[in-house]
């Protein structure tokens, strides 16, 4: 009786502690969320706060910040100038990234691996480091800041993401095929467009989306590499300089309403990725 | 001679724009940066020259070795915690979690804020912390504080906390990595033979995911080493780091040499740091694999 007693204590404890480790569990995880997503919530909440000032609690709701960007020369200019570089970044470093992935992939040559360090070294390198050594060499050749000198110093600093994640793909590719497709007489170009090209694509698009995504957010490059003309980052940076407003916190939501559809996009093809190889 | 010449046109053709692009911007800036490192400030303007003042000025002057140190601080105390707090949440993530969709909606959950501007994730701290900022205000509406605090923002703590907040995605993907890839025999087998939970941790987990700690350590110090953002929106006059010191020489100051021979050494310590976890991983691959 004594020891069946004891032994249903002892489980009935051993519930209860079993119980206490999940539900504390279950607590840290939700604060490890929180301090993940309450800033974005305020960061969004507070773009609808009747108030300029961002105080708590909230006071009633308004569209007025959103209308005030609507209207927004500067920011709207911003934001073509960040889509321009954006879009020409990342078409240059695909140029770029692409063929240097498969070369770090296929070919062999003298120096490779000091190319391979070069390439892959500003995925750890202080951007401000890429800013400040192509700022001088623009400064010595001559070449005029601007737009367009941001466009090549985005490029070289995203080529390391490209490279990375085509190279990973391309290894994950049986060279078979490669081999298949000259046995039956395509030509380099032919298996490059037809085999290679298809079978990385998603690495491809993928690489682009995040190449487009950094540029579009990126400031240490682009601080030294600018001219008079001002991408959305920066735009924001300089209004930040002048004191905290709710106008930062819409575009801020806007950005965030962005990212989140870009990301869906980019879980849709890593998913379309893994489907048919496995 | 085995490769025949129109293959090798081939090859130059996929070769050549990658590595002309790697000479041209980044071989040729790095060198150009070197050697500016040895140049003389002669204000407004600077001249060629080899010597080693920058250096020296570097080691001497205190201010230089403060903002040194004191980066290295920030660095270290913020991949700490960010170590601190991603090792519970991806071990959460890896072990305790059955379903694989709430797995990847959890894992997904740490990353997806990587997509959301840096710029505004280190400025809705700016707005929380303020003096008049929301959490001010709200410890002052459920009566905690009688008037608003400056404790909260222009400091190192500030920055600390905003930077944990901004990079830890980099933090939980390496340790999850690697704790997802213990087998779960070993964990079996460990407490078959009688061992407790926490000493199954300790001597099994733990010391298999050390690699998966020291690379998003490394990560997270290395782009924490380089910020110069987040000391500018939430850091103090005591909050200066590297990134701020090499920024005004290139900027206001306008030292160019100065800056190019801080930003070696900064380009020196992230190396070695980079190079050090290196042959830790390695070591642990071996060791383990």
């Amino acid at each position: 009786m004594t020891m069946a007693s004891s032994n249903t204590d002892r489980r009935s404890r051993q519930v209860s502690l079993a119980a206490a480790e999940r539900w504390s569990w279950l607590f840290g995880i939700t604060l490890i969320l929180g301090f993940l997503y309450l800033p974005i919530g305020v960061l969004v909440a507070y773009s609808f706060n009747a108030s300029r000032s961002l105080t708590w609690p909230m006071s009633g709701l308004t569209f007025e910040w959103y209308l005030k960007l609507a209207s927004n020369d500067q920011l709207i200019q911003a934001f073509y100038n960040s889509v321009y570089v954006a879009v020409c970044a990342t078409a240059l470093t695909l140029m770029i990234g692409v063929p240097a992935a498969i070369t770090l992939d296929r070919i062999d040559f003298p120096g490779k691996g000091l190319f391979r360090k070069l390439i892959l070294l500003p995925i750890a390198l202080p951007g401000i480091i890429t800013g400040i050594s192509m700022l001088i060499l623009f400064r010595a050749i001559g070449f005029n800041l601007s737009l367009e000198a941001v466009i090549v110093g985005h490029a070289t600093a995203l080529l390391a993401v490209v490279v990375t994640q085509v190279f990973a793909r391309l290894q994950r590719l049986p060279q078979s095929l490669q081999e298949a497709s000259a046995d039956l007489g395509a030509s380099g170009f032919q298996t490059f467009f037809l085999v290679t090209l298809p079978n990385i694509r998603t690495a491809v698009i993928g690489a682009g989306m995040l190449a487009f995504t950094l540029s579009f957010d990126e400031i240490p490059v682009t601080f030294f590499l600018t001219g008079r003309d001002n991408t959305l980052p920066m735009y924001i940076w300089s209004t930040m300089r002048r004191g905290i407003t709710p106008e930062i916190n819409a575009i801020g939501t806007l950005i965030v309403v962005v990212s989140i559809v870009l990301i869906f996009m980019s879980v849709l093809l890593l998913r379309e990725k893994s489907g048919p190889k496995e | 001679m085995s490769v025949p010449l129109s293959l090798r046109l081939k090859r130059a053709v996929v070769l050549s724009p990658p590595l002309l692009w790697t000479l041209v911007f980044m071989f040729i800036p790095y060198t150009i940066l070197f050697v500016y490192s040895f140049w003389i400030q002669k204000y407004p303007t600077f001249e060629p020259a080899f010597q080693f003042g920058n250096y020296v000025q570097l080691a001497t002057d205190p201010q230089y070795l403060r903002v040194i140190l004191r980066t290295i601080k920030i660095a270290f105390f913020v991949s700490l915690g960010a170590a601190l707090i991603a090792y519970p949440y991806a071990y959460f993530l890896a072990f305790k979690v059955k379903r694989p969709g709430v797995r990847l909606a959890l894992y997904m959950a740490v990353v997806a804020p990587l997509w959301v501007s840096y710029l505004l994730r280190a400025y809705t701290w700016k707005t929380i912390l303020g003096t008049t900022g929301i959490l001010n205000s709200f410890l002052m509406s459920i009566g905690l504080l009688s008037e608003p605090s400056s404790v909260f923002l222009y400091n190192q703590t500030a920055m600390i906390v905003t930077l944990i907040y901004v990079f830890i995605p980099f933090m939980v993907m390496p340790i999850y990595a690697v704790l997802e890839k213990i087998p779960k025999s070993l964990k079996e087998a460990s407490s078959d033979l009688g061992v407790g939970r926490l000493q199954t941790f300790f001597l099994v987990t733990l010391p298999l995911s050390i690699p998966g700690i020291v690379a998003g350590f490394t990560m997270t110090f290395c782009l924490t080493f380089g910020d110069f953002i987040a000391p500018f929106l939430v850091g103090g006059p005591d909050g200066l780091m590297i990134a701020n010191v090499i920024a005004s020489q290139f900027g206001a100051s306008l030292n160019w040499p100065l800056g190019s021979a801080l930003a070696l050494v900064m380009l020196v310590i992230v190396l070695t740091i980079i190079s050090i976890s290196d042959r830790f991983e390695r070591f642990g691959q071996g060791k383990f694999a």
